[in-house]
């Protein structure tokens, strides 16, 4: 069983402190040793630890970030660019407001160390725009780093520059998708672009660019401390290390829990003091919306991308979103289609115009509308659009339409039946209790 | 004869795929759609477009590839219309796949579900790729008005204006984004672009920047949909009811192909053709809507005489050949007729008034330059342009792409030759070819370029051209090419250093004239000292050449007189007749002395299309055929011939030739054909000039006059503008360019904004624009957006003119 043991606070372990946010806090606690033990180091190497930690991508797809790192083509001429992705949009996913939020510095210097490793002599944050207050902590951040030396010219003595550019988004969940983030930063209409070429060889500006999620950036720091032996003895044989997983919904303690990768839902539930008093778990995300999701069935599972790919689905953001039996599984899924179609940026059919129509059915369905022939279409609007779209936005919005069905078709057939949902929508709120007290 | 040896160096390097289980090579680079073609395979598709950069947006020729080439497949069926062939690679389209053919029905059925059901009352209907391609690759039937509680479509208001002549219908856009990626990537005109996302997304424009491009208009042609229509053809007809016929734009020297789409003797519409050497499939919104002046109200439709009274009268074509032969037979005794032609002839018209001239009037007085010309000119043109074109190793549109270097010397290809443009922007994107601009300040179509511009006063050309050889950072070498527009006639020893250049540094020219009709005119020999095929009239065997040729014992011996010489001596009554066939006298080195010329002229030949001062002045008038009426031949600047037919069987509408054919018959000299063909087999019997080229005697520029008062004009013809070749379509003139003096941005700051300009023939006022790069002492207007003209109411281009504020 879980228990505080199991959670390994590397990117969490300043969150609680007093002004987390600020340098000398940061730095009393050890903040920017890495970078000053990164700097004496060859930019290779730390390229090399980052590979042999085994570390991968954190914002959802797992891509090892040591081997995106080397395929920076370093005999281009072109100036390198690291940009980070910092536009936190999917739902349910909430690790990297926080992180910014309490520890910009770790950001900061993983930044610079990442940045040095692949030579690049201008980063870019990216962040969400709509998380306003964030975007003031790291740029606060960054310009503490600035005038303490950590970053500019000549860092530390040791001839390397670089600076950092702070960027508002325009509130796109699109631009979460990293070409689509490029044309954002590039000044253009967000939305993708064809590939190849290939980010890391033709990316910001034409030049080679590596983009990682502000979790990945935030490790490295811990790598270069603690070593890459240190980092690849967490985790499981594929999935390294240690990751934010994000509990929201029906449990006693919603919260970030930082544990090794292949931990399960039920240690996660069970450090989070258990499902919502009373019911039981119903059906839960993985890894966001977009990451077909996962019933009681599944609660052994171990949370890293083999285990979840083994069960249909996806590691993800580790989103985990949990929902208890009040919960219209219905309901849900439209409502992250709602999203979908809101999001969708419009540049390829099946998206634009799939997520356009799988919002009727599904409405229809709620509703009680419809006919059971609809389940059937749904299931073929979903294979019309995954793997059919421009980029990833349009498979994930089938993702939750086509697991649901699968684990819940009964559940669809029901409000056909039943004339509307059955369920009743009250009951899965957090006033829930209060209501049935009132009415009772 | 010689045969071409087989050039290996030439061989394209080819990959071998297999398509639908049909092998086949083609070349490296190759997208998997364009393969898929050559084994007559059309995979479906709507965004793509060979011509523009792919996008992978409307994922309507997804492909299953179950061999990318090295043994693995991908997972996902592929958009083809972004997937370059590999060696060994294996495709699957729909015709063998059932997942190629799901994955399309499915796009298909996405994309009818916000698409209203209009087609009945749609322009594309009956020509929609998005139509055909629904039942060629859709179901019958659509599954969104069953689905739910029944499906819902995205609703727009009915269309909007993306410019005065382009209307937007948003609910049958499928957002493929070819028009706005021809905006960007063709001509550089990016005014209209993606706005708001999902179902919602849409083409938008600024609410400031309308959709104002000189080649708005190919977007509506290459809309897949019926989203994209024009005012003047919007709801005008069904294009099953069209009868299409090729032609030849005949607005400017470019040769663009054209389809002319027609129904019961009525030109509904006119499209870009394709002719990849020249146009590709890009034509300008003039050669696109600029038709209906063929039919406007003062079309002549008879021949008239002068009577008695002093007024013209109908008249029979015969009575009126008569009274034309005899007017001038008289005034040819009284002294000679003079031949003006302008310059919208065919190949075959101008040589009939080249032939007409010789032998029925016995003068060299001929010239289709109705435009300020110079003796320089002619000699420029006899020594270096005509009798040449591509089989003869002539600059073409495809060395443009090659070029190094291209210098534009007086010569603006957005406004006066748009397929030039379109081709040199190409050369500068995809080429690297550098443009250099010997010009007064950079225009928006230099800056669409990418061109230098080497800044030059009106007059300085000379020097700034003197200049460029031996000059590193220019580089003008044997890779480059040097256009030359009509327009440098105007400056004294500019032609001649154009040609000093050129000799000194091995690049090419090729001389680009405005007008459709001016090289045909050229070669045909409506010069003063050029005979048919190049045949310099100074030489004594070119002579007996012609007239060996023509039949005629001997041909006038001396060089006649240019237009400018022809005026002058029909005000001073040295010439006593003349005939002159679609010439303004406005668009004239001097438009006074023309009208005058006319008015005092003993006898008057008018062949016109419209009614006009010309015609009104004249004593006999015949009605001549527009281009739409008749077959010819259209020789663009490149010395490209492009030969056409008749679109509309007019008999009533005869072209130049037949009429000169007829006067001279009544002359007792005839001509020896009454039809185009006959004119066509005449010409081809005669051949080029086979002997020594005409040299040319350098020009000295004309001194600078650094003390003069004033600035120095510039000017020319924007694309879109008064010409009466332009009348009649409203909503393309309200897409021109408003006339607007271009001033430094000193003189703006200290006069402007509205600018009164005086010259040696009056006063022009103008809001003034200020141009950063303007060279000092130097004013541009448009030269005919206002007035009469810049010609008749200002000064002559390249002479001083004085400037004050507003309407003084």
């Amino acid at each position: 069983m879980g228990s505080v043991d199991t959670l390994t606070p590397v990117l969490t372990k300043d969150w609680g402190t007093e002004r987390s946010w600020t340098l000398p806090v940061y730095e009393s606690r050890g903040g920017y040793a890495s970078l000053k033990k990164a700097l004496t180091m060859a930019q290779d190497d730390i390229i090399t630890a980052v590979k042999d930690s085994g570390l991968r991508g954190r914002g959802g797809a797992g891509f090892p970030t040591g081997i995106k790192w080397s395929f920076i083509p370093q005999d281009n001429p072109k100036p390198k660019y690291l940009v980070v992705n910092a536009d936190e949009s999917e739902p349910g996913t909430c690790k990297d407001t926080p992180l910014m939020m309490a520890s910009p510095h770790l950001l900061v210097e993983g930044v610079i160390i990442s940045s040095y490793a692949i030579r690049a002599h201008t980063a870019f944050i990216y962040i969400r725009g709509e998380i306003l207050h964030v975007i003031r902590r790291v740029q606060a951040a960054v310009a503490e780093a600035y005038a303490a030396g950590h970053l500019g010219k000549n860092i530390h003595g040791s001839g390397y520059d670089l600076d950092i550019v702070v960027h508002a988004g325009a509130g796109a969940y699109i631009c979460g998708e990293e070409t689509a983030l490029l044309e954002g930063l590039e000044g253009r209409r967000g939305q993708p672009r064809l590939r190849p070429p290939f980010p890391a060889v033709a990316g910001l500006y034409a030049s080679p660019t590596v983009i990682n999620n502000v979790e990945s950036i935030a490790s490295v720091p811990s790598i270069i401390e603690h070593g890459a032996d240190w980092f690849s003895s967490m985790g499981t044989e594929k999935s390294k290390g240690y990751g934010i997983f994000s509990l929201s919904g029906h449990v006693t303690n919603p919260g970030q829990y930082e544990a090794p990768l292949g931990i399960t839902l039920r240690e996660l539930i069970d450090l989070s003091g258990g499902i919502r008093a009373g019911h039981r778990l119903k059906f839960w995300t993985p890894g966001g919306s977009s990451t077909p999701l996962l019933t009681d069935e599944h609660l052994d599972l171990p949370l890293d991308f083999e285990g979840m790919a083994g069960a249909g689905t996806m590691l993800g953001t580790r989103a985990i979103q949990l929902f208890d039996e009040t919960t219209c599984v219905v309901r849900a899924v439209l409502r992250w289609t709602e999203f979908y179609k809101h999001e969708s940026c419009g540049k390829c059919t099946p998206c634009r115009e799939g997520t356009w129509w799988l919002v009727q059915t599904l409405t229809a369905i709620e509703q009680g509308k419809g006919s059971e022939s609809d389940l059937d279409l749904l299931l073929d609007q979903c294979d019309n659009i995954l793997g059919r779209s421009f980029c990833a936005l349009g498979d994930g919005a089938t993702s939750p339409i086509s697991s649901s069905i699968q684990y819940f078709r009964d559940e669809y057939l029901a409000h056909l039946t039943h004339g509307g949902c059955p369920l009743d929508p009250a009951a899965s709120t957090v006033w829930a209790s209060s209501l049935t007290r009132s009415g009772a | 004869m010689t045969t071409t040896p087989e050039k290996a160096a030439d061989a394209v390097e080819t990959v071998t795929v297999t398509i639908d289980g049909v092998q086949v090579d083609v070349a490296k680079d190759t997208l998997v759609i364009r393969a898929a073609e050559q084994i007559g395979v059309q995979i479906p598709r709507f965004c793509d477009h060979p011509l523009l950069a792919p996008a992978g947006a409307c994922r309507q020729c997804l492909v299953e590839v179950p061999d990318a080439g090295n043994g693995r497949g991908f997972p996902k069926p592929q958009a083809s219309c972004t997937l370059p062939v590999a060696d060994g690679m294996v495709v699957n389209t729909q015709a063998t796949s059932e997942v190629a053919d799901k994955a399309q029905q499915g796009v298909m059925e996405f994309l009818l579900i916000n698409h209203p059901l209009d087609c009945p009352v749609c322009d594309k209907g009956g020509e929609c790729p998005l139509q055909n391609q629904a039942m060629s690759n859709g179901r019958g039937e659509s599954r969104f008005v069953g689905s739910g509680s029944g499906g819902v479509k995205r609703t727009f208001p009915k269309p909007i204006n993306l410019s005065p002549q382009v209307l937007l219908d948003r609910e049958r856009c499928i957002v493929c984004q070819r028009c706005t990626r021809f905006a960007e990537e063709i001509p550089g005109d990016p005014f209209i672009a993606l706005v708001e996302r999902g179902a919602q997304q849409q083409i938008g424009i600024a609410p400031d920047a309308p959709f104002l491009s000189y080649f708005a208009g190919n977007t509506i042609q290459i809309c897949p949909v019926g989203a994209l229509t024009s005012e003047s053809y919007r709801f005008r007809s069904r294009p099953f009811d069209l009868v299409s016929s090729p032609a030849v734009a005949e607005h400017d020297a470019c040769g663009s192909a054209i389809r002319v789409d027609h129904r019961r003797g009525k030109v509904m519409r006119r499209l870009a053709g394709n002719d990849p050497e020249v146009n590709e499939e890009w034509i300008t919104d003039k050669d696109r809507f600029a038709f209906t002046y063929a039919v406007e109200s003062d079309r002549l439709t008879y021949p008239q005489v002068r009577d008695t009274d002093g007024a013209l009268r109908p008249a029979s074509w015969p009575e009126a050949f008569t009274v034309a032969a005899e007017g001038l037979a008289a005034a040819r005794k009284a002294g000679g007729v003079g031949v003006l032609t302008g310059g919208r002839l065919t190949g075959e018209d101008a040589y009939a008034y080249s032939k007409f001239a010789r032998v029925a009037l016995g003068t060299n007085d001929i010239d289709f330059r109705a435009r300020p010309h110079s003796a320089e000119e002619a000699e420029f043109l006899a020594a270096h342009v005509v009798a040449t074109g591509p089989e003869g190793g002539a600059v073409t549109y495809t060395d443009l792409e090659s070029a190094a270097t291209v210098v534009l010397v007086g010569f603006e290809p957005e406004d006066e030759a748009g397929a030039i443009f379109l081709r040199l922007r190409k050369a500068a994107l995809h080429h690297r070819t550098r443009v250099l601009a010997v010009a007064p300040f950079s225009t928006r179509g230099l800056a669409k370029m990418h061109g230098t511009l080497l800044p030059t006063a009106p007059g300085d050309e000379p020097a700034t051209l003197a200049s460029l050889h031996d000059h590193a950072e220019h580089g003008i070498d044997s890779t480059s090419v040097i256009l030359v527009g009509e327009r440098t006639a105007t400056v004294p020893g500019a032609l001649s250093a154009v040609a000093a250049l050129a000799a000194a540094s091995g690049a090419r020219v090729a001389w680009v004239p405005r007008r459709a009709g001016d090289r045909g005119a050229l070669e045909t020999g409506c010069l003063p000292t050029l005979l048919p095929g190049g045949r310099p009239v100074a030489d004594a065997q070119a002579r007996v050449d012609a007239a060996t040729a023509w039949g005629v014992d001997t041909l006038p011996e001396t060089a006649g007189r240019d237009g400018d010489a022809i005026v002058a001596a029909l005000g001073a009554g040295e010439l006593a007749g003349l005939v002159i066939g679609g010439v303004a006298p406005a668009d004239t080195t001097d438009p006074a002395a023309t009208t005058a010329a006319i008015e005092q002229a003993q006898f008057v030949v008018a062949l016109d299309l419209r009614a006009s001062d010309v015609t009104r002045m004249a004593d006999v008038v015949f009605p001549v055929a527009p281009v739409v009426d008749k077959a010819g031949t259209f020789v663009n600047w490149e010395g490209r011939t492009r030969t056409f037919e008749a679109v509309l069987g007019s008999p009533s509408s005869l072209p130049d030739l037949r009429v000169l054919a007829g006067i001279a018959e009544e002359l007792g000299a005839p001509l020896g054909f009454r039809t185009v063909a006959e004119v066509w087999s005449q010409m081809e019997d005669m051949g080029p000039w086979d002997g020594p080229r005409a040299s040319m005697t350098p020009v000295a520029p004309a001194p600078s006059d650094f003390d003069a008062e004033g600035l120095v004009l510039s000017s020319w013809k924007q694309l879109l503008d008064q010409g009466t070749m332009q009348d009649g379509d409203k909503h393309l003139a309200a897409t021109a360019r408003p006339a607007v003096a271009r001033v430094s941005r000193s003189v703006f700051d200290a006069i402007g904004p509205t600018v009164t300009l005086t010259g040696e023939r009056g006063s022009v006022t103008l809001p003034a624009e200020p141009v950063d790069d303007m060279v000092d002492g130097v004013v541009w207007v448009p030269q005919n957006s206002s007035g009469l003209g810049v010609l008749t109411d200002l000064a002559a281009p390249g002479s001083r003119v004085t400037i004050s504020g507003g309407n003084a």
